[in-house]
């Protein structure tokens, strides 16, 4: 799992079934400093995450199962919404 | 699997269930001579691991839900072992 920002969120019509329903979340990778880090992803949401929260998300089929059984389509998803966190 | 250091730890109220107990840190993977590669990632704990110590993490899906030992778990990263010493002859 990886922290990120949640900077914006997707809206599509025209999708697979199995996305109906599903929130999309434009998220930024960040470093534990809280800094930027990589690329920016579109993920589904696990979490009932919005804009501008701190999260962790999944890569991978794993984002897909908490929707089981339904299959949804996704290499990426928000699994948690972020308290905080200490560095040792 | 790969070395790692565990670096910190994440505090989180609303998850999925599949998390619900479950200890989430903050692991930076190593090289063999202890400087850190690549970019640190969030995996659960398995092992009752700690800050600072030196860890061997399963970066994978379907091992990480092993390790967790909950089937379907969204997660993608475990920490399995806490390493003593790793020993390398060449």
């Amino acid at each position: 799992m990886q922290l990120a920002t949640v900077i914006g969120d997707v809206v599509t019509t025209r999708k697979d079934d199995n996305l109906i329903g599903v929130k999309l979340l434009v998220l930024q990778p960040i470093d534990p400093q809280g800094k930027p880090l990589g690329r920016t992803l579109v993920a589904v949401d696990s979490a009932g995450a919005g804009v501008g929260e701190t999260v962790f998300f999944v890569r991978g089929k794993e984002a897909s199962f908490p929707f089981y059984p339904t299959e949804v389509p996704t290499d990426a998803g928000v699994v948690g919404i972020v308290d905080h966190w200490d560095l040792g | 699997m790969q070395i790692a250091r565990v670096i910190g730890t994440v505090v989180s109220t609303q998850k999925h269930r599949k998390f619900e107990g479950a200890k989430l840190l903050l692991v930076q993977p190593m090289t063999l001579d202890d400087t850190p590669r690549g970019p640190a990632l969030l995996a659960v704990d398995a092992v009752g691991a700690g800050v600072h110590e030196k860890v061997l993490v399963v970066i994978e899906g379907r091992a990480a839900g092993e390790a967790l030992g909950r089937k379907a778990a969204p997660v993608d990263a475990a920490i399995i072992g806490i390493i003593d010493a790793v020993d390398v002859q060449e």
